[in-house]
C-alpha cells in the first residue's frame, strides 16, 4: 500500500494568513494546550514518551526521555531551549514551518515548559533569517495577548515567558551546547559534555534542548494522544514528519508524511525527476549524512532503515541531484561549507576541512593525484570520531559516501576538470550565469 | 636552619623549614589499567594524569594541570574500554580525549602504545596541527624546548603529505609592549586565554573569528575589521596607551606549548640549549616565588616560574619573571670606593676600604674630641636582604657598631608598627601560610592590595574564589580592580580611619561590618595586615583586637622580599634575632652567650625615622647603610639632608645610589643572582636558592664579616654555613614577648576645603629600583591616575579624564583624574608610578592632608608617561 502524505503541521500552510493566531484557533490550535493544562505535568511527559516521539533536529534522541533526565525540582529555574538555529545545507523545514505556522511552536513550547516545569523559555533563532523573526515575534506577542503566555495562563496558575534570540549567524550554533553558550552571550563553540544540559545547561541550570519541529509536534500528540501519533510511522520512527525535497525534482517542497515513507514515494508525490534526467544521488538527512544513489529509492526513511543502509536519516533534507551533476563538485561545495563554519575549537575539524578543501578543489580541477582520493579517505579517518562534537563527523560523511559510490569520478579528477565532466549549465535549473572568475575557467575548459 | 646545618642541634632553628605537606586525605578510589598496568587513583583523576603516575607519557597540548580542561587540541586520544551495564567489558566506539576523561573502575585504557587506533589519531591530530604551523623552528625561540616540536618527533609523521597552501598571518603583533603573539605558529589550545580567564581573571586576550582563521587576539579593531565605531567601555590603560594587559601575562608566554607567545626581552636572544639553568627565588616581594634563572656565559637572559605547589604553583608576576636586568645595569658599583680628599669617589682596593671605612667608624664611635656631639653609630640595612645578609647586619649593628640603632624598615614606620611586629610576628614563622589562606572561608584585607603587593597571594586566593569556596573582604579606600577580581566585599576606609572600621568589625552590627565579622567567626578565617597600616595610627593594635575577637587567624604581609627576614634577624631597634625583646635581660644574655661577647646594649635603639633625624641634627658620627632609598622614606628631602650631615657614611650597595654618591666608603655588594642564600616568605618560611652565576662580588653578610674584621671584631658570617650554624644554635626564644600595641585610634583631620586626605600605595609596576632597563615591562604598567569621588572632584571643579593637581608646600603631581566610587575628601595617588612620586614630590603619605584643584586641559598620555618609549621600541624589535 502506498504510503500517503500525513499533514499535521502543514495542515494550515494553505489557510489564509496562516500564521496568524486566529487562523491557528481555527484551526483546532490550543486545545492541546487546554487539555495539558488539564494533566499533571508529568502525564504529560508520560504521554510524550509513549508517543515514540524523537528528536526531529538529526539525532532522533526519543524526546521524552530527553525530558525525564531532568534532576527532579531544587527550586531553582529550569529551561526550555528551542533550537530554531537550522543553517544545515539542503535542511529547510523549520524555517517554512516558523513562517507558515509559527503558533505550533509556540503551543508546543508551552505544554512543553508546562511538563518539565520550565517558567522562563529561549527559542533561539538563526540571524540570517530576520522574516523568521519578525514573525515570531508577532506570534509570542499575539500568544501573550490571548492569555497563553505571561502569568497565570488560562486560569491554571501556570507562568511562562518566551524569549526569542537572535543569533548572529553560526552553523556551530546549531550544536546544543554551542547554542547555550551563545545563548549567554559567550562565544558559540561546544561545551564539554559532562555535564550534559539536562543537568547543567543554560546558566548552568536543567535545560532542555530540543528542535523546533520536535516541539511543534507536541501539541498534536496531547491533542491527538500517543496512539494516535504510534498510528503513523513505524514500530521504532513514529509519527509525522517533514520531508523537504529539494534539488533536480519536478516540484520541490515540504512533504509532511509518515516516517518509514521511501524517496520513490515521495517522488511520485513530487512529480518525480526532473524532466529527461534520472536520479544520480540524494541525501537522507542534510549534507552531513552520507549521500544514496538510485539503488537506495526503496530504503524506508526511518531512522532504523536509513542506518541500516549506511547513512542517517539526519533531517530529512532530500537533496536530489540527476546524472548531470558532478559528485566532486556538491561534495566540494558541501566541504567549503563546513571549512567556512567550522568553529576552530578543535584540530580535526579546524584544520582538516581547510586540507579537505584544497585537495578536493586540486580534484575538482583535474590537477589531482592518484594518492589524493586515498589522502582523502585518510584525512576522513583521521577527522570522524577525533572531533570535539559531531559537525566533524559530519563534515566527512559527504566525501567518504561519494567515493565509496563514485570513486571513479574522482579518479578521473586527476585529468580532467569536473566542469568538462559536468558541465554546470547542465544541472542548471535556471539560465546558467556563472560568477566572475568562475567563468573563466568554465570558459577554458569548455 | 635545616637547609645546611649538620651535627646535633638542641632548639627550633630560627627559621625553620616547612614540614612537608601532609598527605592527602584518602578519598575513593578507582582501580583501572592503562597499557596492562592496574593502578588505583583518587575518584575524579583524568587518565592522562593517572597515565602520568605510572611513568605513561600521551601528547598533549591544550592540557594543563592547573587549567580546567578543555578537550581542544585532540592529541592526546586514546583506546578505552569500560564495562557496560551488563559489566562486560566494552569498546568506545571513538578514542577518547585522555584530558577530559575521568577513570572509572575497571576501565582499560590503551594509549599509542599499546593500540594501533590510539597511535593513528594522534599522528593524524599532529599532522593537522602541522598544517597551517609555518615550521620555523629554526627562528623560533621555542625551538629546542618547543612541545610541538618534541611531540612531532616522538608523535608524529616523519614526512607531511601537506603540498597545499597554509594559512598566513603577518608575523607577531605586540599585543603589550611586552608579549608578542605570532598567530601563525598558534595551535590554538587555548592555555593563554583560558590562563588569563581562569587564574589571572584578566581577559585581556581572547579567541577572535572561527574555522581556520581563528586566532587569538586583543579587542584591536584592525584585526577585527572593524570600521568607525570603536567599543565603549572602561578599560584601564597601560603605560604605552594600549588596554591595560594584565600583571601575570608572561606565565602565558611560559605555557604557550609553541612558539605562538614570545617576550619582547627574549625575542631572538637565545637558543635554549646554550643556556645554564639555575633554580632561583624571587626577589620583588614577600611571596618567594621560585624562579628558574636561565643564563648564558655570565649573562641572565631570561627568568622562568619555577614549579612549587605550596607557594606559587607554576605562576609567577610578570615583575618577578621579567624585572632581572637591573642586577647587571650598567651602573654597578664594580669594586669599593672610597672618597679622595679631592671629595670624589674614587676605586680602591678592598683592604684599603675596609681601613678607611673601619677608621671613620672607630673614629665616629669615640670621637678624639669630647665635645663633638655628632657621636655614635647607627644601622640603615634595608629591607631586601636574605636572611643571612639580615642576621649578620643585626649582629654587625649589635657586636661591631655597639648599638640596637638599626632599622630595616625603608618605608613609612612607627613604634606601633614596631611593637605589632615585635609581639605578633617575629619568631612566629608559618604560623599562617599559603595553604591557610587557599583553606580560608574568609580573607579580610586590612591596608593591603594583594594584586599589587602580594601578587602570589592574590593568585592563590583567587583560584579559591573562583571556586566560591573563600570569600574577600578589604578595609580600604576603594575597591580596585584587584578586590573586583577577587569578588571582594569592600569595608570603606578613609585612610587613617582604619583603625576606626576595624573596631565596628562586630557581631551582630546590622551594616557590612556585623557581616565581615560573622564571616571572620568562621574556622580558618585569616586577616592579612599590610605594611601601610604604619602610616594609619591605631590599626595595629585595632587589628589585633578584631583577631581576638573574631578568632580569625591574623597575619602580616609586607611587600619587600626582605622584611619578614629583617623581623626575625632583629633588624628593629628593640628586637634581637628570634623575637627576643631587647629590654629583655634572659634574652640579652642569651644571644650574647651565642656570639660570644661579654654584654648587649641593652637600651632599645632609635627607629629609622630617629636615626635619620639624629644624623640630620648633628647627633650621630657614622651610619652604616644597605640597600635603600631616600626616596622611599616617609620624607626623603629629612633623609637626603641626614645623609649629607653625618660625618661618616659607609655604603654597601649593588649600583650607584643617592646614598653611595653622599658615602665616604661605599663597598659593593652581589644582587641575589650571584650569591646563595635564603629569602624569608611573609609567612615566615626559608627560601633557600643557590648562586647561579659565577662572580668575585661577595654578599652582605661576608663584607660585613670583613668590615666587623676591620673594627677588631670576630662577626663570624665570613660563610653560608658558618651563618646557619649559628642560627640553628641561636633558635628560637620561648622567653616573654614584646607587649602588644594599645594605641587609640587617631581623631580623624579637619579636612578643610580644597584639601583632602591622601590615599596611596605601591602598584606592582612602577618607577621601583628593581625595574629599571626594562621598558618592555615599564609599557605594561598601569597608566598613572588620581582616583577621587565624584563629589570631591566636583567641589573643585575637576572632571574625569580632566587633570587634577595634588599639592603640599614641597610640590606638586599633577594626574589625569579618574572619577571613583570612594570616601568623599579623600584622593588616591599610585605611590612611585612615573610622574607621582609621591614621597618624593609631596613628602607626604597615606593619611595626610593634601591640597587638591582641578589642572587646567586633560593630561595626554605623552605628558604623563615614559611608557612611549618603550612601546616603539618593542614595535622597532618586532620589525627588526
Amino acid at each position: 500500500m502506498a504510503t500517503t502524505l500525513a499533514p499535521v503541521l502543514t495542515d494550515t500552510w494553505d489557510a489564509d494568513r496562516s500564521w496568524t493566531l486566529s487562523a491557528y484557533e481555527d484551526a483546532g490550535g490550543y486545545r492541546g494546550l487546554r487539555r495539558a493544562l488539564g494533566m499533571q505535568a508529568a502525564d504529560v511527559v508520560t504521554m510524550v514518551k509513549d508517543s515514540g516521539l524523537r528528536g526531529r533536529g538529526g539525532a532522533g534522541f526519543p524526546t521524552g526521555m530527553k525530558w525525564g533526565f531532568l534532576p527532579a525540582p531544587d527550586g531553582g529555574p529550569r529551561y526550555l531551549v528551542v533550537n530554531a538555529d537550522e543553517s544545515e545545507p539542503g535542511t529547510c523545514k523549520d524555517i517554512p514551518l516558523m513562517m507558515a505556522s509559527p503558533q505550533h511552536l509556540i503551543e508546543g513550547m508551552i505544554i512543553t515548559s508546562y511538563a518539565i516545569g520550565c517558567h522562563h523559555a529561549f527559542l533561539y533563532v538563526r540571524g540570517e533569517v530576520v522574516h523568521v523573526y519578525r514573525r515570531l515575534l508577532r506570534a509570542i506577542e499575539e500568544a501573550r495577548a490571548a492569555g497563553y503566555l505571561g502569568t497565570n495562563i488560562l486560569g491554571s496558575g501556570f507562568d511562562l515567558e518566551i524569549t526569542l534570540h537572535s543569533g548572529a549567524g553560526a552553523y556551530i550554533c546549531g550544536e546544543e551546547t554551542a547554542l547555550l553558550d551563545s545563548l549567554e552571550g559567550l562565544r558559540g563553540q561546544p561545551r564539554l559534555k559532562p555535564p550534559f544540559p539536562a543537568v547543567a545547561g543554560l546558566y548552568a541550570r536543567p535545560t532542555v534542548v530540543n528542535n523546533v519541529e520536535s516541539i511543534a509536534s507536541v501539541p498534536g500528540i496531547v491533542r491527538g494522544g500517543a496512539d494516535w501519533f504510534k498510528g503513523m510511522g513505524t514500530e521504532r520512527s513514529t509519527g509525522h514528519g517533514l520531508f523537504s525535497l529539494s534539488g533536480h525534482v519536478t516540484r520541490p517542497g515540504q512533504y509532511e508524511a509518515p516516517l518509514g515513507i521511501t524517496l520513490r514515494e515521495l517522488l511520485d508525490m513530487a512529480g518525480g525527476i526532473r524532466e529527461g534526467h534520472q536520479l544520480k544521488f540524494w541525501t537522507p538527512g542534510g549534507s552531513s549524512t552520507p549521500i544514496f544513489t538510485a539503488e537506495h529509492l526503496d530504503v524506508p526513511l526511518d531512522y532504523e532503515s536509513v542506518g541500516a543502509a549506511g547513512s542517517m536519516l539526519g533531517t530529512r533534507a532530500l537533496q536530489i541531484f540527476d546524472e548531470t551533476t558532478s559528485v566532486v563538485r556538491a561534495v566540494t561545495r558541501w566541504t567549503e561549507f563546513y571549512k567556512h563554519e567550522s568553529c576552530g575549537k578543535c584540530t580535526p575539524c579546524r584544520e582538516g576541512t581547510y586540507w579537505l578543501v584544497q585537495v578536493l578543489k586540486r580534484i575538482e580541477g583535474g590537477q589531482g593525484t592518484h594518492a589524493d582520493i586515498d589522502l582523502l579517505l585518510d584525512l576522513c579517518d583521521n577527522i570522524l570520531g577525533r572531533a570535539f562534537c559531531a559537525l566533524g563527523d559530519g563534515a566527512t560523511s559527504p566525501i567518504t559516501s561519494a567515493v565509496q559510490y563514485f570513486r571513479e569520478e574522482f579518479e578521473a579528477g586527476t585529468h580532467t576538470p569536473a566542469d568538462v565532466l559536468f558541465p554546470p549549465e547542465h544541472s542548471s535549473l535556471f539560465t546558467y550565469a556563472p560568477r566572475r572568475g568562475r567563468a573563466a575557467l568554465a570558459g577554458v575548459h569548455a | 636552619m635545616t637547609i645546611t646545618s649538620s651535627g646535633p642541634t638542641t632548639a627550633t632553628p630560627l627559621v625553620p623549614a616547612a614540614p612537608a605537606p601532609a598527605a592527602p586525605e584518602p578519598t575513593d578510589t578507582v582501580t583501572f589499567e592503562i597499557d596492562g598496568l592496574e593502578t588505583t587513583v583518587p575518584k575524579g583523576t583524568l587518565v592522562i594524569r593517572a597515565a602520568e603516575q605510572v611513568g605513561i607519557q600521551i601528547p598533549r597540548f591544550c592540557d594543563h594541570p592547573l587549567l580546567a580542561p578543555a578537550g581542544a587540541c585532540r592529541q592526546c586520544l586514546v583506546e578505552v574500554w569500560a564495562p557496560g551495564r551488563d559489566g562486560n567489558l566494552a569498546k568506545m566506539p571513538k578514542p577518547q580525549a585522555s584530558c577530559t576523561l575521568e577513570a572509572t573502575p575497571g576501565m582499560q585504557v590503551k594509549t599509542q602504545h599499546t593500540s594501533a587506533e590510539a597511535d593513528k589519531a594522534q599522528h593524524g591530530v599532529m599532522e593537522l596541527l602541522l598544517v597551517n604551523h609555518p615550521l620555523d623552528c629554526p627562528v623560533c625561540d621555542k625551538g629546542g624546548e618547543c612541545p610541538l616540536q618534541n611531540q612531532a618527533m616522538s608523535n608524529g609523521r616523519a614526512t607531511t603529505r601537506f603540498v597545499d597552501v597554509k594559512r598566513t598571518f603577518p608575523k607577531p603583533i605586540a599585543i603589550s609592549t611586552q608579549i608578542l603573539l605570532d598567530r601563525e605558529r598558534c595551535v590554538l589550545c587555548q592555555r593563554c586565554t583560558r590562563f588569563s580567564e581562569e587564574v589571572a581573571g584578566d581577559v585581556w586576550i581572547d579567541l577572535q573569528k572561527r574555522g581556520a582563521q581563528q586566532q587569538i587576539g586583543t579587542f584591536d579593531t584592525d584585526v577585527l575589521g572593524f570600521a568607525g565605531d570603536t567599543p565603549v567601555g572602561a578599560s584601564t590603560q597601560d603605560t604605552s596607551g594600549r588596554p591595560f594587559a594584565s600583571y601575570f601575562s608572561g606565565n602565558t608566554v611560559q605555557i604557550c606549548p609553541v612558539g605562538a607567545l614570545t617576550s619582547a626581552a627574549y625575542r631572538f636572544r637565545s637558543r635554549p640549549f646554550d643556556l645554564v639553568s639555575t633554580p632561583g627565588v624571587a626577589e620583588h616581594d614577600s611571596q618567594g616565588s621560585a624562579i628558574r634563572v636561565d643564563h648564558r656565559r655570565g649573562v641572565v637572559l631570561r627568568r622562568l616560574a619555577g614549579d612549587d605547589p605550596v607557594v606559587n604553583q607554576e605562576w609567577i608576576t610578570d615583575k618577578d619573571r621579567f624585572a632581572f636586568t637591573w642586577q647587571s645595569a650598567p651602573d654597578r658599583i664594580t669594586t669599593p670606593l672610597v672618597r679622595n680628599a679631592a671629595g670624589e669617589l674614587e676605586p680602591a682596593s678592598w683592604i684599603e676600604a675596609l681601613d678607611v671605612a673601619a677608621a671613620g667608624l672607630r673614629a665616629a664611635q669615640a670621637p678624639s674630641d669630647p665635645r663633638e656631639t655628632a657621636v655614635g653609630l647607627a644601622a640603615l640595612p634595608g629591607g631586601r636582604l636574605t636572611l643571612e645578609d639580615a642576621y649578620a647586619w643585626s649582629k654587625f649593628a649589635r657586636v661591631a657598631l655597639g648599638t640596637n640603632d638599626v632599622d630595616g624598615r625603608a618605608r613609612p614606620h612607627s613604634a606601633e608598627e614596631e611593637a605589632f611586629l615585635g609581639h605578633h610576628v617575629a619568631g612566629r614563622t608559618l604560623e599562617v601560610t599559603f595553604g591557610d589562606l587557599v583553606a580560608a572561608p574568609a580573607v579580610l584585607l586590612v591596608g593591603l592590595e594583594l594584586e599589587e603587593e602580594a601578587g602570589i597571594a592574590f593568585l592563590r586566593v583567587r583560584e579559591q574564589v573562583v571556586k566560591k569556596r573563600t570569600r574577600v573582604l578589604s578595609v580600604a579606600p576603594l575597591a580596585s580592580r584587584g578586590l573586583e577580581r577577587l569578588s571582594g566585599t569592600l569595608l570603606a576606609a578613609a585612610p587613617g580611619t582604619e583603625a576606626e572600621v576595624l573596631d565596628g568589625i562586630v557581631a551582630g552590627a546590622d551594616d557590612v561590618l556585623g557581616d565581615a565579622a560573622a564571616a571572620l567567626a568562621a574556622e580558618g578565617a585569616v586577616v592579612l595586615v599590610g605594611e601601610r597600616l604604619a602610616s594609619s595610627p591605631g590599626a595595629y593594635s585595632a587589628a589585633l583586637r578584631l583577631a581576638a575577637r573574631t578568632g580569625a587567624r591574623l597575619a602580616w604581609v609586607p611587600r619587600r622580599v626582605g622584611e619578614r627576614a629583617a623581623v626575625e634577624t632583629g633588624l628593629l631597634p628593640s628586637l634581637l634575632p628570634g623575637g627576643r625583646p631587647v629590654a629583655d635581660s634572659g634574652a640579652r644574655v642569651d644571644i650574647a652567650a651565642v656570639w660570644g661577647v661579654e654584654h648587649l646594649p641593652g637600651e632599645p635603639g632609635r627607629s629609622a625615622g630617629e636615626i635619620l633625624a639624629a644624623a640630620r641634627a648633628g647627633l650621630l658620627g657614622g651610619l652604616v647603610v644597605g640597600g635603600l632609598e631616600p626616596a622611599d622614606l616617609p620624607d626623603p628631602a629629612i633623609a637626603r639632608e641626614a645623609l649629607d650631615r653625618v660625618p661618616f657614611l659607609v655604603s654597601l650597595e649593588v649600583r650607584r645610589s643617592e646614598v653611595t654618591d653622599r658615602a665616604d666608603v661605599v663597598l659593593p655588594v652581589a644582587p641575589p643572582v650571584e650569591k646563595p642564600g635564603t629569602f624569608v616568605t611573609w609567612e615566615g618560611r626559608p627560601r633557600p636558592f643557590t648562586q647561579a652565576l659565577t662572580s668575585h662580588f661577595l654578599p652582605d653578610h661576608r663584607v660585613l664579616d670583613r668590615l666587623a674584621d676591620a673594627l677588631g671584631v670576630e662577626l663570624g658570617t665570613g660563610s653560608l654555613t658558618a651563618v646557619h650554624a649559628e642560627l640553628d644554635q641561636l633558635g628560637g626564644w620561648d622567653g616573654a614577648r614584646v607587649d602588644a600595641p594599645d594605641v587609640p585610634a587617631a581623631e580623624p583631620p579637619a579636612v578643610a576645603a580644597g584639601t583632602a586626605v591622601l590615599a596611596t600605595w605601591h602598584q606592582l609596576l612602577d618607577e621601583g629600583r628593581l625595574q629599571s632597563g626594562e621598558p618592555f615591562l615599564a609599557g605594561t604598567a598601569k597608566q598613572p591616575v588620581a582616583r577621587v569621588s565624584a563629589a570631591t572632584a566636583a567641589s573643585v571643579g575637576a572632571t574625569d579624564g580632566g587633570a587634577i593637581a595634588v599639592s603640599t608646600d614641597a610640590g606638586t603631581i599633577t594626574l589625569p583624574v579618574v572619577v571613583t566610587d570612594m570616601p568623599d575628601l579623600v584622593v588616591w595617588l599610585p605611590t612611585n608610578a612615573p610622574g607621582s612620586a609621591v614621597r618624593d614630590t609631596l613628602h607626604a603619605d597615606a593619611g595626610d592632608l593634601v591640597r587638591i584643584a582641578a589642572a587646567p586641559g586633560a593630561l595626554t598620555r605623552e605628558e604623563t608617561g615614559t611608557g612611549q618609549d618603550a612601546g616603539r621600541s618593542a614595535h622597532e624589535e618586532v620589525g627588526a
